[in-house]
């Protein structure tokens, strides 16, 4: 005989002893699922091949069909268990492709060739101050690329905060208004304007976000907004594919004069190569006429989104280990409830003598198989829901950023991986039971 | 009472069953506590404290700063009693993660305006009497083991001082308490005095201005009237005013963070449906296998109303054991989850969320049980007995 017999393998050892080796064999089994998934890939082929080519997986693949067949006739059971890992997964996907797409939205708003500088100690644009000597002595620093006219491309910023109504509620958020510099266009290349116009400088206009413009309730062309009592007309509206698409954008001096500020929050500069930044950081903070940091912006950026996304992420992941933890409940009391419905057909098998092993296998694969259909479920409803779902909330400049949920191919993966985690532990215990039914018993309940 | 053995009977017939049925509405029960608490603390609680209380703040952002001018032309005011100012500091203790509130405070009338922040008279009195001086409250010296005497340093993010530094120090005179444990959020902050602030910092960062005044009225019933008064005083000046009611000007800024009550809204929803399902599933199982049981009961006398209320009685067991049972287990865990969160998630659940939790427990108990129940009530003792 190649297989052991485990029903008197196991019948022979105590009752604790046996339960704690399942709980081991459980665990084993999900850290190995949830860690290394792919390094599972080899034994589920080796799995395959042996189900197809042995009499023994034949016989668990005969016994595993039959419980799928049969599944119309127990459809409200099965369904409590799709629904609820649907559920499991749906929520799973959706609070990570939130942090996803916060995240995605801040970090593409840096990179390598370009860097920030801002007043030693501050930890965001709008706490920041430079004044005007600063501001010249930054952009004239070494390192900095400059265009045609041999002018530095280094754009002096000034940073607002104005109050605009929420499309969505109608009350007033916090909108970021950016006063940019002429070479604003030369530095942040992803910027287009894809309606209206560029502003003109020293004139009262401003371009908005395309992120903003579907946020914000006056925020399009045409339209008057007022920032600290004066008229600014909306001329046009870009898209960065980033975080600037929240901001509102119109030129420096204008905004602050608005503000009635005469200094400047930021200097960010394109830099000749990624490498200068360092030289370029080293000629600043020792410059002894100026205190201020100096960073790439994909560092700055990258700051930005750490707080809210690992928040997001933290909370989510407890949302969805309390969710699992419930579905495994409802997994387990529905496979128990079918082993224990299909009892005669199993001690009939166990009589006809098929071994234990396939009994266990196939009631795994069953309901195994019923957690992918559920994640699957779970995961194409929050693919279809949730993708591109555009939200905003407060970002660390004390204003709205504007961002969209953005469900990856990975996020799905991990949540089919929850889906069959789930499954495999609420088919595990259900399956030993139905392997070690006596089949007397069972075949004389009837 | 003489049901009960009947009613623990019928729960122990499976023991597996109802202990997996419990258990997945614990679980469900145990997020909705949590994630309750989390929406609870975002819509600013409803309290009577503070009802009579104003924010006075510009209208045109949450950056500009107001004269400190604006004191005495709110004060005369009518309807307002008392007036009292603070600017936000935004200072850091060591480093980002340890975020908490800080800000400069008129000692003397902020004290008098805030009764619900608690100080002992001696600490109180230091206070006013120390420019340098401090004060945070209980929660937050507990986090970072603070003592009366201690010297505080902040880096300062928004506000250098006049030597162009960043470093601001105070001297811890006092740690005050919360009159309501409903308000402990408050006692994660930091407040120091206006005087020391505002003569400490760069000329060139608006001395003489400050973030907001707070306003105490007369009537609470006059509050939209004493504020449209004030804001008129301003209108067309270089800096003109909002003014709200505390509640709004903190419901505001909730909003402004995202719709968490629609988040919470959306996740229990998903959650409970898949609970109904499931306890639904259960219950209606544990029913048709007692058919026969149930005609029994029938046949010795007990009316179709008792069979009706023993099968409901069972769903509710199970939905009030479990879902008491979770709810427990958030209340319990909420302080672990603050600890982990090095006191940025400090929510704890209040008596609304239980409440609300007991409603759903009820209704849920409500829809499982009754289609069960109706079957019961419905089953023909011959048939049943005869095992059709």
């Amino acid at each position: 005989m190649p297989w052991p017999d485990t029903e008197a393998l196991v019948g022979g050892l105590r009752k604790p002893l046996r339960a704690s080796g399942l709980a081991l064999a459980v665990s084993v089994g999900l850290w190995a699922w949830f860690t290394a998934p792919l390094m599972l890939l080899a034994p589920v082929a080796l799995f395959a091949v042996w189900l197809i080519a042995s009499t023994q997986g034949r016989q668990v693949l005969a016994i595993a069909w039959m419980g799928i067949v049969t599944i119309p006739q127990r459809l409200g059971a099965t369904s409590v268990v799709l629904v609820g890992i649907a559920g499991v997964v749906g929520v799973f996907v959706a609070l990570q492709a939130m942090a996803e797409g916060f995240e995605a939205t801040l970090r593409s708003a840096g990179d390598d060739d370009t860097a920030i500088v801002l007043r030693a100690g501050a930890d965001a644009e709008l706490s920041s101050g430079l004044d005007r000597a600063a501001v010249t002595l930054i952009a004239q620093a070494p390192g900095i690329l400059r265009d045609d006219r041999d002018v530095p491309i280094a754009s002096a910023e000034v940073v607002v905060v104005a109050n605009l109504p929420k499309r969505s509620t109608g009350t007033d958020a916090n909108v970021e208004v950016r006063g940019v510099g002429r070479e604003v266009w030369l530095l942040r290349r992803g910027v287009h304007i894809i309606q209206g116009r560029r502003f003109k400088p020293g004139l009262r206009e401003l371009i908005v976000g395309r992120g903003a413009q579907a946020q914000f309730r006056g925020a399009t062309p045409g339209s008057v907004i007022r920032l600290n009592n004066q008229d600014w007309r909306v001329v046009g509206v870009f898209s960065s594919g980033d975080a600037h698409e929240s901001e509102l954008w119109g030129d420096a001096e204008s905004v602050g004069a608005a503000y009635r500020r005469n200094g400047f929050q930021s200097v960010t500069a394109r830099l000749v190569q990624p490498q200068v930044i360092e030289r370029l950081a080293a000629a600043l903070t020792h410059d002894p006429r100026l205190r201020v940091d100096v960073q790439t912006t994909r560092a700055y950026y990258g700051k930005q989104s750490q707080r809210l996304t690992q928040v997001i992420r933290g909370v989510g992941t407890v949302v969805v280990v309390i969710m699992a933890l419930g579905a495994v409940f409802g997994a387990l009391n529905t496979t128990y409830a079918a082993v224990a419905g299909r009892s005669l057909e199993i001690a009939t098998l166990r009589a006809l003598g098929f071994t234990a092993v396939p009994v266990v296998l196939a009631v795994m694969l069953e309901t195994m198989a019923l957690a992918l259909a559920g994640g699957l479920l779970g995961a194409g409803v929050a693919w279809a829901a949730f993708n591109g779902y555009q939200v905003s909330t407060l970002g660390s400049n004390f204003s709205q950023v504007v961002f969209q949920f953005d469900v990856t191919p990975a996020l799905l993966l991990q949540g089919v991986q929850w889906a069959v985690g789930i499954g495999f532990v609420g088919g595990f215990f259900p399956a030993v039971r139905a392997a070690s039914l006596p089949v007397i018993h069972a075949l004389r309940a009837q | 009472m003489k049901y009960l053995p009947l009613l623990v009977a019928a729960l122990l017939r499976r023991k597996a069953r109802t202990l997996l049925t419990m258990l997945s509405v614990t679980a469900a029960f145990a997020l909705f506590g949590m994630l309750d608490a989390v929406r609870v603390a975002f819509e600013a609680p409803e309290s009577l404290i503070g009802i009579d209380r104003l924010i006075v703040a510009s209208r045109f952002s949450i950056i500009q700063p107001l004269p400190l001018g604006y004191l005495s032309r709110i004060q005369s005011v009518a309807g307002v009693k008392a007036i009292t100012y603070a600017n936000w500091f935004g200072g850091v203790y060591q480093d980002p993660k340890n975020f908490f509130p800080n800000f400069a405070v008129d000692a003397d009338t902020y004290l008098a305006m805030y009764p619900e922040l608690v100080l002992p008279p001696a600490e109180r009195k230091a206070f006013l009497d120390t420019r340098t001086g401090a004060i945070v409250g209980q929660a937050l010296a507990e986090q970072f083991g603070w003592k009366v005497g201690d010297k505080i340093p902040l880096q300062a993010t928004i506000f250098p001082r006049k030597d162009g530094s960043n470093a601001w120090t105070f001297d811890l005179v006092g740690i005050y308490g919360v009159s309501d444990p409903a308000l402990r959020g408050l006692e994660r902050q930091m407040l120091f005095r206006w005087d020391y602030f505002d003569e400490g910092r760069d000329p060139r960062y608006r001395p003489g201005t400050v973030g907001w005044y707070a306003v105490r009225i007369d009537d609470p019933t006059h509050a939209s009237r004493v504020a449209g008064a004030i804001d008129r005083q301003f209108a067309n000046s270089a800096d003109e005013t909002k003014t709200q009611s505390e509640r709004d000007f903190q419901r505001s800024f909730a909003k402004q963070v995202g719709d968490i009550g629609l988040i919470v809204t959306g996740i229990m929803g998903a959650v409970f449906f898949t609970l109904l399902l499931m306890t639904g599933n259960a219950m209606s199982q544990s029913i048709r296998e007692r058919i026969p049981e149930l005609a029994v009961l029938k046949t010795i006398g007990f009316s179709d109303l008792a069979v009706v209320g023993l099968v409901l009685a069972e769903s509710g067991a199970l939905l009030v054991l479990g879902g008491v049972a979770g709810m427990a287990l958030a209340w319990s865990t909420l302080p672990a989850v603050r600890d982990l969160s090095a006191g940025q998630l400090d929510v704890t659940m209040q008596p609304q969320s239980w409440e609300l939790g007991l409603c759903l427990i009820f209704l849920i108990a409500l829809a499982v049980g009754l289609p069960p129940a109706l079957k019961a009530k419905r089953i023909s003792i011959v048939d049943a007995l005869a095992g059709h």
